[in-house]
């Protein structure tokens, strides 16, 4: 069986997606890119000619849609690399064909590589809907390969597509032509006609040597440069140079062929394309004066995200709740099979409730990522980025942003993956670098208890509301200064298309939230089930038998259950100070003195690094009431209130407000931001930043209290 | 006079784009070059941002790139 391997290129919102989704029988893989975040779809076909009853193999990786080869974000890189280092067979091209004069600028440059080649013109129903007619035999007269119109959703043009790529990748050599100015013409001929004289040798056609020399292409200059025929050539491509310098009147050779390029598309596209009516694009329009209008454009995008954190919360923590039960079930039973030692401590409190907790959130993620997913497919949120990026860019923050800060306050991780949407990757670590500011879900049984141990039940929801919005405003000046002294290179420049609003299908969505869903689940899931065995293994050893024992004789001859069960609260909170954990809390101690907080407290943060939830539990277990404590507990408020001071409660609260979220988060972190170095410069900038702001709090508190 | 000057539903031709490669080869790749007419489609609060027209494509650009790209204003 033959194996073609076909890349396919386009521009963003062409429908590429669809496309391959269109395809039947085909195998879909979805990955990443090579050490970055990428997206990567790949998929197997097999195809059979009928004619030759030859079997085929035709391989797809669908390259990130780019609006032009350059390589200013991540995306538009890793394309570009491919499309000239990668080792493909032909190049797959799709192109909108509502849109055909700005794709074929894409498609004039793809030209110029001279790979072999086919063009897509997809969303041909589309077209003909909008009164367009496209001649696609003379478009492949002009560009010399193959065009095919498509429409993905009609599943049109799809066998002759497969058809057409069996045929292109069987050509000898590309037959692909661009034909500029014939100013420039002139010149390419007369540097052709020099190589032929020389009989120059060289892998690539004379015409494509004369090009990339007249486009100061560095590889073929480094080429040429080291052979004797650089002598003569030097002074000819000079010439050339100047003669369309001169005819231009521009000093700029990418200037003078990004006009060529637009030349020849415009050309094109008056060539092949006729509009019958003008019944064009007034459904966007009508949309848009809606949905961008100046004054409700903003309260509408409220209502769309109150209602999709609505759905990710509510309906999330449904499943939530009996993923949690069952997985809480799971290690009850773990425990009974394997009893209550090693092992089943091991299995039930470390890997299962790891697990569990990488799991849990996966109803949240499907849910937020279907309801992301709806609104990219649709073309909203390039609307929501004008709308709100007047007010982000203040901060160094891009429009898009918005989405993940906002996502913060529910739970950090799919905040992190949410920072996908964006593309430049300045914008997406400095966006990553802040989601911790906003304090998510997991944080408020800690603040709920703080509240109503020192500021008491009457105004506890102001008081909270005040705490998630100084995260907030602290947050947007973190950006702020990371801009200005970490993030300072150049801004992007902000130039986006508003892509035409288009009612995707069910299953191009649900690819999104599989996609994003399995790989959450692969590689967290990976991470934090050997981090939640640390974590457990920190909690429980060293074993200290001698303690265990003693207490149980005690236990045992103890007379009544209240005694029970504080000697066995007791146990559990020496048992806790004994451990790695509880060594390193007090070991720290002297880092958190000066923001008044005393070994118990450090501990409870240390494990709060584990999950936040943790917290509340450890602070339970360190004021010997059993882990069994939640916020409302009010034995708990009554010892946290005896023990604390105010200023080092209040400097608590600002230090749990700011620092590292807990490790499933701190992994999608590392991951999304594309490495651990980047954890730990998170870890630091946190850590420094809470601890100053802590030592703040305290020390005003102090002031105020008068203590 | 340049792009950030107009208002929505104003007309006008690229005379010349100010740009430094990077800005004005994105701008060049969606189409927008000397020669070509535009219409403005709407700004944001305080016109931080604004939509244009160009080709039956759709384009949002912050104030600070519309102020690089000299057109002239067509009367209707």
């Amino acid at each position: 069986m033959d194996k073609i391997t076909v890349v396919l290129a386009g521009q963003p919102n062409v429908g590429k997606s669809s496309l391959i989704n269109a395809i039947s029988n085909a195998k879909l893989k979805v990955g990443n890119f090579a050490g970055v975040t990428v997206d990567k779809m790949e998929l197997d076909i097999t195809y059979c000619d009928e004619k030759t009853c030859q079997d085929y193999m035709i391989h797809v990786v669908d390259l990130p849609g780019t609006y032009s080869l350059v390589d200013y974000t991540q995306e538009e890189r890793v394309t570009k690399d491919a499309l000239l280092e990668g080792d493909y067979d032909l190049i797959v091209n799709v192109v909108d064909s509502t849109h055909l004069q700005r794709n074929l600028l894409l498609t004039t440059e793809l030209l110029e590589l001279g790979k072999k080649m086919v063009v897509v013109l997809n969303m041909i129903d589309e077209a003909q809907n909008e009164g367009i007619e496209i001649d696609e035999k003379q478009l492949s007269i002009i560009l010399g390969v193959p065009c095919i119109k498509t429409s993905a959703s009609q599943k049109i043009g799809i066998k002759e597509l497969e058809e057409s790529i069996i045929k292109v990748s069987q050509q000898k050599e590309s037959e692909s032509k661009v034909i500029y100015s014939d100013f420039i013409e002139e010149e390419i001929t007369r540097i052709q006609f020099f190589f032929q004289m020389r009989r120059y040798k060289s892998s690539l056609s004379y015409r494509e040597l004369a090009i990339k020399l007249l486009q100061e292409d560095e590889q073929t200059y480094k080429k040429i440069h080291d052979e004797p025929i650089w002598i003569e050539l030097q002074h000819i491509v000079r010439e050339a140079l100047e003669h369309l310098y001169l005819h231009t009147g521009s000093k700029d050779i990418k200037e003078i062929f990004s006009d060529e390029h637009f030349a020849f598309a415009k050309g094109a596209k008056m060539e092949v394309m006729s509009r019958k009516s003008m019944r064009a694009k007034n459904f966007t329009q009508k949309i848009d004066n809606l949905l961008i209008n100046k004054y409700l454009g903003i309260p509408i995008f409220f209502l769309f995200m109150w209602i999709l954190f609505q759905l990710t919360f509510t309906i999330g923590a449904i499943p939530m709740d009996l993923i949690d039960a069952s997985f809480a079930w799971l290690g009850e039973s773990a425990k009974s099979v394997l009893g209550d030692g090693v092992l089943g401590s091991l299995v039930a409190d470390g890997m299962i409730a790891g697990v569990g907790s990488v799991i849990m959130f996966l109803p949240n993620i499907m849910i937020l990522f279907f309801g992301i997913a709806l609104l990219e497919t649709t073309g909203y949120m390039s609307r929501v980025s004008f709308m709100l990026d007047g007010f982000f860019h203040k901060f160094g923050l891009h429009g898009k942003s918005f989405i993940p800060l906002v996502t913060g306050f529910g739970c950090s991780v799919p905040a992190y993956m949410a920072a996908r949407t964006l593309k430049n990757e300045k914008d997406r670590l400095l966006t990553l670098f802040i989601i911790g500011f906003m304090s998510c879900g997991a944080k408020l049984p800690i603040y709920v208890l703080f509240i109503g141990a020192f500021f008491g039940d009457a105004h506890a929801g102001n008081w909270l509301f005040l705490i998630y919005l100084t995260g907030a405003i602290l947050g947007l000046i973190a950006a702020k200064i990371l801009y200005l002294y970490v993030f300072n290179g150049d801004d992007e420049p902000f130039v986006m298309e508003m892509p035409k609003y288009r009612l995707p299908s069910f299953g191009l969505i649900w690819h999104t939230v599989y996609g994003q869903s399995k790989s959450y689940l692969k590689k967290a899931g990976t991470f934090i089930l050997a981090a939640s065995m640390l974590v457990w293994f920190a909690s429980n050893y060293p074993k200290q038998n001698e303690l265990e024992k003693s207490y149980a004789t005690k236990i045992e001859l103890s007379q009544n259950e209240e005694d029970k069960k504080t000697l066995g609260n007791e146990l559990n909170k020496k048992i806790l100070e004994e451990s790695y954990l509880g060594r390193v809390g007090q070991a720290s101690e002297w880092f958190f003195a000066p923001l008044g907080f005393d070994w118990k407290m450090s501990i409870a943060l240390e494990t709060g690094l584990a999950a936040k939830e943790v917290v509340v539990s450890t602070l339970g277990v360190l004021y010997s009431l059993g882990d069994e404590t939640d916020e409302n507990s009010s034995s708990l408020r009554e010892q946290l209130k005896k023990h604390i001071p105010l200023p080092a409660a209040v400097s608590f609260i600002v230090f749990v407000m700011i620092y590292l979220p807990c490790f499933a988060a701190s992994m999608v972190f590392a991951r999304e931001a594309g490495g651990w170095k980047y954890l730990l410069y998170l870890f630091i900038f946190t850590t420094t930043v809470a601890w100053l702001l802590s030592f703040i709090a305290y020390n005003v508190m102090k002031l105020i209290v008068g203590a | 006079m340049v792009l950030s000057e107009l208002q929505k539903g104003d007309m006008a031709n690229i005379i010349r784009i100010n740009a430094e490669s990077t800005l004005r080869s994105r701008l060049n790749s969606f189409g927008v070059m000397r020669g070509e007419s535009l219409k403005v489609k709407g700004c944001s609060l305080a016109k931080r941002t604004m939509e244009i027209e160009i080709e039956g494509t759709l384009l949002a650009l912050r104030e600070e790139e519309a102020k690089k790209i000299e057109v002239e204003k067509l009367v209707e």
